[in-house]
């Protein structure tokens, strides 16, 4: 959107490497390793739900492509893979140290990010990198590690939180390389994790029920409650305390936070709180039966809401640390060069998640699906919500670099696919 | 089913029809050469068209006119504020008119005129930023017109004709401004139907009071072009739309004209003609498209045209026995109020400049060529009764307009 936007203002070309088909997705040597992409599907519009894009995907990732690309953006890359040598070698692919999307358009097996984007001697850049340092970690529910305090990013998971002092160090490392000829750049900072529809989507209380069923609910948690009244301090006795009312009640959860009981048999569970952010995917989990042959063993009720499924309140303070001190890295380095300007992209997506922006067909939210504003992964804006963000880059380009580029308008760009 | 038809309808807004001038005023080459003025202008069976009861003044026995002309239009849309340009990559125009009269007798004379007052064909780049509104339109008219005229006296004739008109549209737009397939292929609905008829009369009055002087009066009747079950067709909608083709009803009027004017004779070889013709547009407050599949839901589309003025003056010069020039000019005022202004209706306040020759091969034929330049005042402006999920979205704008016809006709005197 930006560069056709720029080349109204004489901009030059903006070479993407696009996929192959309009399935998404991705093949490697003819095995499919990334699903195909979301749509909403149904008999009519009633009845519509996310389901995955039928079809084979065949965008393999082994037909590399050729030539220089202005796009580099490479979906899942944390901070630190963008320095990464051999981030783009489909022999890493398989355990972890490569991307498959950067396998595509790399310039070399044994390349970096930053390498192939500053050999092209950018004189205008965007730098947006550093969801992926938290966002898996909250995606999966908090089953990763928090590796604050642990400065060597070879050491982590996939699904562990970047140590901030890492994430400084990586970003004033690409904001040199990038800035070293001259460019000029826009940094966007991180929205919040409170602020995307994959974590507020599925309410911490979705279970109905009738004042019968929960006393029977009830007596079948009397001995849990009983024991961890006995062994526990009063505070975290009533934390855990399984107790379900006639109306909408809290999914019961695990929570590796809780007491380790479960050497005198007592598992670690306890009722969500608004606090806890159950993911988009519990969805299709809540209330289905764990043995189908059981039916006692509701999800949510019977049997606890896995750790992956929920991202408990001790975890949403690991990322709202993380993600404050990036921002705050952001921030200071983006101030401290005059040739780079911050978007705040924090703030947009608070005013999205609370109460919308109006576009001149209506107001853009994040409610999932129907709101405008993200996608039906839940994580990433729709092509109107990354218009907002295009708009707000080049307000703020127009302000400090005095230019006249015109914006474009949210509302001719589209939200959900239909299929 | 009625759920998604509510829904297609509701964007289905914009305006089906070219308008602001659908009316294609080109019936004649001698006379549009003179800026269009004809009602009192007694020189060829285009009088037929202009004014039925001049027939009775015209030479010959018979009298017969034929002659087409090219219209090149474009239009060319801009939006600073988002960066946007468009224009128009209209196919080529073709009215026509061919007219005959017989003088039966001192008093009476019959004519037939067949011409095509109404019509439009737009062309936008498809998906183009008003595409909402519309894609292409091809709207075609041609009339076909009895007529008789009775001398009343050598300063009095009138005269009346009956019109039957056959027409055809075709119409594309997109659903809105961003439906597509998964593909990204627009969502759009073809309305098309052929054959549409329908029927109004024209009458006439020429007086000459004094030598040299003529004053003519026409009135020509609205003709209400009905549409019964012509062909709604979808594309690229997504199947749980359910979009269905369908028929649709709609009507679209072809306006009342009065034209009153006088022409004067100087010398013999100069004639000056003025026409001032009253359109009466408000006929066309709304367009209104009724899908057959959910008939309690049109779509209304508000028009809300005024009645227009348009002046025209035109000047002949017989130079020698072979050549007589012409040359015209008029003002025509845009039916169009601020906030109606619609793509497919890309026509604002214009003038005309006309010039054209006559070359008289021998007594009885003669080989007439005109040229029009139209030039549209640039205007900012915008449709607002647009609505996208119960929020008007006005589509706004800078509109370039520009057309040139040029035409070539023969007249033939027995």
């Amino acid at each position: 959107m930006m560069a056709n936007r720029f080349a109204l203002a004489g901009g030059g070309a903006f070479n993407q490497p696009m996929t192959n088909d309009n399935l998404g997705g991705l093949l490697m040597g003819g095995t499919q390793i990334q699903p195909t992409r979301y749509v909403l599907s149904g008999s009519n519009l009633a009845n519509l739900a996310p389901v995955r894009k039928a079809g084979t995907p065949t965008t393999d990732i082994t037909n590399v492509l050729s030539g220089d690309f202005n796009n580099m953006g490479v979906p899942g890359a944390k901070s630190f893979h963008l320095l990464a040598n051999g981030y783009g070698n489909v022999a890493g692919v398989s355990v972890g140290a490569a991307n498959p999307y950067f396998v595509r358009f790399a310039s070399d097996p044994n390349t970096s990010i930053i390498v192939d984007a500053v050999a092209q001697d950018p004189s205008f850049f965007s730098l947006w990198i550093g969801n992926n340092d938290v966002l898996s970690f909250a995606t999966s529910g908090g089953v990763g590690v928090d590796q604050s305090g642990n400065f060597d990013p070879s050491t982590y998971g996939p699904n562990d939180i970047t140590d901030v002092n890492v994430f400084g160090s990586v970003y004033q490392t690409l904001l040199g390389q990038l800035t070293a000829n001259g460019a000029k750049g826009v940094v966007m900072n991180l929205a919040s994790v409170t602020t995307i529809p994959y974590f507020t989507t599925v309410p911490h209380n979705p279970i109905p029920m009738d004042a019968a069923t929960a006393t029977a609910v009830n007596g079948q948690y009397a001995a849990y409650n009983g024991a961890v009244a006995a062994f526990l301090p009063p505070a975290e006795a009533a934390q855990r305390t399984i107790n379900f009312v006639a109306g909408q009640n809290a999914v019961i959860i695990e929570d590796e936070s809780l007491t380790d009981l479960t050497g005198s048999g007592l598992p670690s569970i306890r009722m969500a709180t608004a606090n806890d952010l159950i993911v988009l995917p519990a969805s299709s989990v809540i209330g289905t039966l764990a043995d189908p042959a059981n039916p006692a063993s509701v999800i949510g009720v019977g049997v606890p809401l896995a750790d992956q499924w929920v991202l408990t309140e001790d975890e949403v303070g690991m990322v709202a640390t993380a993600q404050a001190g990036y921002n705050a890295t952001i921030t200071a380095l983006a101030s401290a060069n005059p040739d780079v300007i911050m978007v705040d992209v924090e703030a947009m997506m608070q005013q999205i998640a609370n109460g919308g922006i109006a576009y001149d067909g209506g107001v853009i939210t994040s409610t999932y699906a129907s709101g405008g504003g993200f996608s039906l992964d839940g994580v990433h804006p729709t092509a109107r919500g990354y218009a907002l963000i295009a708009n707000a880059i080049i307000e703020k380009m127009n302000m400090t670099f005095g230019g006249t580029i015109p914006m474009v308008n949210p509302g001719t760009y589209p939200t959900v696919y239909l299929d | 089913m009625k759920k998604l038809l509510s829904f297609v309808l509701f964007f289905l807004v914009g305006s089906m029809v070219y308008a602001g001038g659908y009316r294609v005023a080109i019936q004649g080459q001698r006379q549009l050469a003179m800026g269009h003025t004809g009602v009192a202008v007694i020189s060829s069976a285009e009088s037929v068209f202009f004014n039925p009861a001049s027939m009775s003044f015209l030479d010959g026995k018979m009298n017969f006119s034929l002659g087409v002309s090219g219209i090149l239009s474009e239009t060319v849309y801009e939006n600073q504020q988002y960066g946007i340009e468009a224009r128009t990559d209209n196919p080529l125009g073709t009215p026509f008119g061919a007219y005959a009269t017989y003088k039966v007798n001192e008093h009476l004379s019959f004519g037939l005129a067949i011409y095509t007052p109404y019509g439009s064909a737009v062309e936008w780049e498809k998906d183009w930023a008003g595409s909402h509104l519309v894609n292409n339109i091809d709207l075609k008219a041609i009339f076909f017109q009895p007529t008789v005229a009775v001398k009343v006296s050598d300063n009095l004739s009138i005269g009346a004709g009956f019109i039957y008109a056959s027409g055809s549209v075709i119409f594309n737009r997109n659903i809105n401004r961003t439906l597509s397939d998964t593909n990204g292929n627009r969502a759009n609905i073809t309305i098309e139907e052929k054959g549409i008829t329908a029927t109004g009369y024209t009458i006439g009055v020429m007086i000459k009071p004094i030598d040299n002087l003529n004053i003519g009066f026409n009135y020509r009747s609205k003709v209400s072009m009905e549409v019964k079950g012509g062909d709604a067709t979808f594309e690229n909608v997504p199947a749980p739309l359910n979009a269905i083709d369908t028929k649709f009803d709609s009507s679209l009027p072809m306006p009342a004209e009065t034209t009153i004017g006088m022409s004067y004779q100087y010398k013999e070889k100069l004639t000056f003609a003025f026409d001032y013709n009253l359109t009466e547009w408000s006929e066309y407050d709304a367009l209104t498209i009724k899908l057959e599949s959910d008939p309690n839901n049109p779509s209304v589309n508000l028009r809300n045209y005024k009645d227009s003025n348009t002046y025209r003056f035109g000047l002949e010069y017989k130079a020698t026995q072979k050549i007589t020039a012409r040359a015209g000019y008029y003002i025509d005022e845009s039916p169009v109020q601020d906030g109606y202004f619609a793509p497919e209706t890309p026509r604002n306040d214009s003038v005309g400049y006309t010039a054209g020759l006559s070359y008289q091969v021998n007594s009885k034929l003669s080989i007439d060529a005109s040229f029009l330049y139209l030039q549209f005042d640039e205007i900012d402006n915008s449709y607002d009764y647009y609505m996208e999920g119960g929020v008007a979205v006005p589509f706004a704008g800078t509109y370039k307009s520009s057309v040139i016809a040029p035409g070539i006709g023969v007249s033939y005197k027995l």
